[in-house]
């Protein structure tokens, strides 16, 4: 049982502002990512969580109590590294059974717990090596069991697969989730990277200077971004934006002119626009289809052949780009010119600020 | 045509071999000296082909006690050593790991200390070694050589310490060490090499250590340095047995650097090549 619970959570370094004020409550046993771009405080504050710096301002909870105050170790929770971090001169045994040393327990108490952790990682022949002996992989699953060991409330996750290359991280991400499924712990983990954070998130905060752009499942993130950066953020390839023109206003939907001069409808709750105002079409890419009857007419200026889809880059009349997913065995060629249509149930509006314009529906 | 990087390579060694004998041209001096009868030692020009002998070695060990100022030397280099180590690897830690907005001009300022000429204190630190009974002490020159090396030793761990990844004594932090427990079980033992080729060069510059020896010391804690210049009398200056005395005196711990040589440049060079 462990929630945390942060309330207008502030951090200065000197004269900089590095976290401006966080709000979030994490319910026991989710599983929460913090994403966001380099520099927008995400690590910082799992390290303010963890104890490893001192929280400016606000109140930190966890399981209802308050520990600004509380040392690291005495916070129940246990902090996996993106570079390991394992003790270098230590044996993959005695690394994980640190904690446990250090605490006092008997030989016996920690070989066992030790013993245990290595069995679910598949560590137990690697037990009397040195970090140095050991793949990058490998060490990851140490850091793991030496998490695991202590029996945290909370594992904190700071970019624990940057290090590794892509095919293992696919590997150690699965593991990371289904870990999450048989702890039954409450995970809070740093990335950069929006595929992880999709993936392995039950709710994900999206962070941006220092502050929460939105916190969401990763579908809410998907289907209903709140502005223009956590729509670009999420998703693979970027969201598509275009700048257009209010054209008319009725009940519960926008009709806007697009580039070519062609309208297009989109139901969006239409009382917080006027006409003639400036503002921004968002559309996935694979929202986007080609067709006859498109919207929108462009040249091909390169095609990313992925096998099971094609990625097609055009510029529009206009000169806007626009990312299109289509088809894995598309026929489509560079310079070939290709019409695309778009739904307006499938487009988002953002207003001049950058805030998106609540759906109709 | 001549093969350029070859010449490049042999201009190298030959200024590497001058000046490798210049600076070992003295010690070999001293060492032939030592063989030589007085009258020999003093010929000019000097003499090349003599009858070595061996009587400056046992006069020399007659004269004075040889062994009881090797004792005193190694004794106050290791105690020195050891004192320095006791406070400057706290200190080190601390300015590593806990830095504050004057930690750098703080060892610049502790570095400064040591561009002083050392005698420009000697009447203070004489007189205040006399009122408290430290003259002719080993515990005094003990004091005196680990405040002397201290501000290099606090630079030179201070570098070793701050090439130890944060993230490993955080990971500590986490697991329950407290400051005490990270910097025995954690920092010591990852910046050992770093500790070790520190305190073997601490250990050098005692030994070598002349001026404070020379004026603090008469007999009882003289270490090998004032037991050189003893001969070097209002009677005369004896070459052969001056040479004698320092090759004695110097053996030991050319011997120990020679076998800890790997160490020291391993040490000194740490960080310099990732």
């Amino acid at each position: 049982m462990a929630s945390v619970k942060l309330r207008d959570i502030r951090k200065t370094f000197g004269r900089t502002e590095v976290l401006r004020g966080i709000d979030l409550e994490i319910e026991d046993r989710e599983f929460v990512v913090f994403v966001g771009p380099s520099g927008c405080g995400k690590s910082t504050l799992l390290r303010l969580i963890a104890g490893l710096e001192e929280i400016t301002e606000g109140d930190l909870l966890i399981d209802g109590q308050r520990v600004n105050d509380t040392p690291p170790d005495r916070r129940g929770l246990a902090m996996v590294f993106q570079s390991y971090a394992l003790y270098p001169h230590m044996t993959v045994a005695d690394n994980m059974g640190f904690s446990l040393r250090l605490a006092g327990a008997t030989k016996d108490e920690r070989d066992r717990k030790v013993r245990e952790a290595a069995r679910a990682l598949q560590l137990e022949p690697l037990l009397d090596r040195k970090p140095r002996e050991l793949s990058g992989g490998q060490r990851q699953r140490v850091a793991i069991g030496r998490a695991i060991v202590r029996n945290p409330k909370v594992f904190l996750f700071d970019e624990p697969l940057s290090n590794l290359d892509a095919g293992l991280r696919v590997q150690m991400r699965i593991e990371i989730a289904r870990l999450h499924e048989s702890l039954d712990a409450t995970m809070i983990y740093v990335t950069h990277d929006q595929v992880e954070a999709m993936t392995l998130a039950d709710r994900i905060v999206v962070l941006r200077d220092g502050a929460i752009e939105q916190t969401g499942t990763p579908l809410d993130l998907y289907n209903h971004p709140e502005n223009i950066f956590v729509a670009e953020f999420i998703g693979s390839p970027k969201m598509n934006l275009l700048p257009v023109r209010v054209k008319t206003v009725s009940d519960d939907n926008v009709t806007v002119t697009l580039p070519d001069g062609g309208a297009l409808d989109v139901p969006v709750k239409s009382d917080q626009l006027g006409a003639d105002e400036q503002v921004t079409l968002g559309v996935r890419p694979e929202r986007m289809r080609i067709s006859e009857r498109g919207q929108f007419v462009g040249q091909v200026l390169v095609a990313e052949r992925l096998g099971s889809e094609t990625y097609l880059y055009l510029q529009i009349e206009g000169g806007e780009m626009l990312t299109i997913e289509t088809d894995g065995d598309s026929l489509a060629r560079i310079h070939d010119r290709v019409a695309v249509e778009v739904k307006g149930e499938n487009c988002h509006l953002f207003n001049s600020a950058g805030e998106a314009v609540g759906r109709a529906d | 045509m001549i093969n350029r990087p070859l010449l490049k390579k042999l201009t190298l060694t030959l200024v590497a071999w001058t000046a490798a004998l210049i600076m070992f041209f003295p010690v070999f001096w001293m060492l032939v000296a030592s063989f030589k009868t007085e009258i020999d030692a003093v010929a000019t020009p000097p003499m090349l082909v003599f009858k070595p002998t061996l009587e400056n070695y046992a006069a020399v060990q007659q004269r004075a006690n040889y062994i009881n100022s090797a004792i005193n030397s190694v004794a106050i280099s290791m105690g020195a050593t050891l004192l320095a180590l006791a406070l400057g690897i706290p200190a080190a830690y601390a300015m590593a790991f806990f830095p504050t907005r004057r930690t750098r001009s703080t060892l610049l300022w502790m570095l400064s200390t040591k561009m002083l000429p050392p005698v420009g204190v000697l009447v203070p630190i004489y007189l205040l070694f006399r009122d408290v009974g430290l003259i002719d002490t080993k515990a005094g020159l003990i004091i005196i050589y680990a405040l002397m090396n201290l501000p290099i030793m606090v630079w030179l761990l201070y570098t070793f310490f701050k090439e130890v990844p944060r993230d490993i004594l955080e990971a500590g932090r986490i697991d329950g060490a407290s400051r005490r427990q990270e910097l025995f079980y954690l920092l010591m033992p990852l910046s050992l090499p770093g500790i070790a080729s520190t305190a073997l060069l601490s250990i050098i510059l005692c030994w070598n250590e002349a001026f404070w020896s020379l004026n603090l010391t008469t007999s009882d804690a003289a270490p090998l340095t004032a037991f050189i210049s003893s001969f070097s009398a209002p009677e005369g200056l004896f070459w052969a047995k001056l040479s004698a005395a320092s090759t004695l005196a110097i053996a030991p711990i050319l011997l120990f650097g020679w076998m800890s040589q790997r160490q020291l440049v391993r040490g000194l060079t740490f960080g310099a090549v990732k």
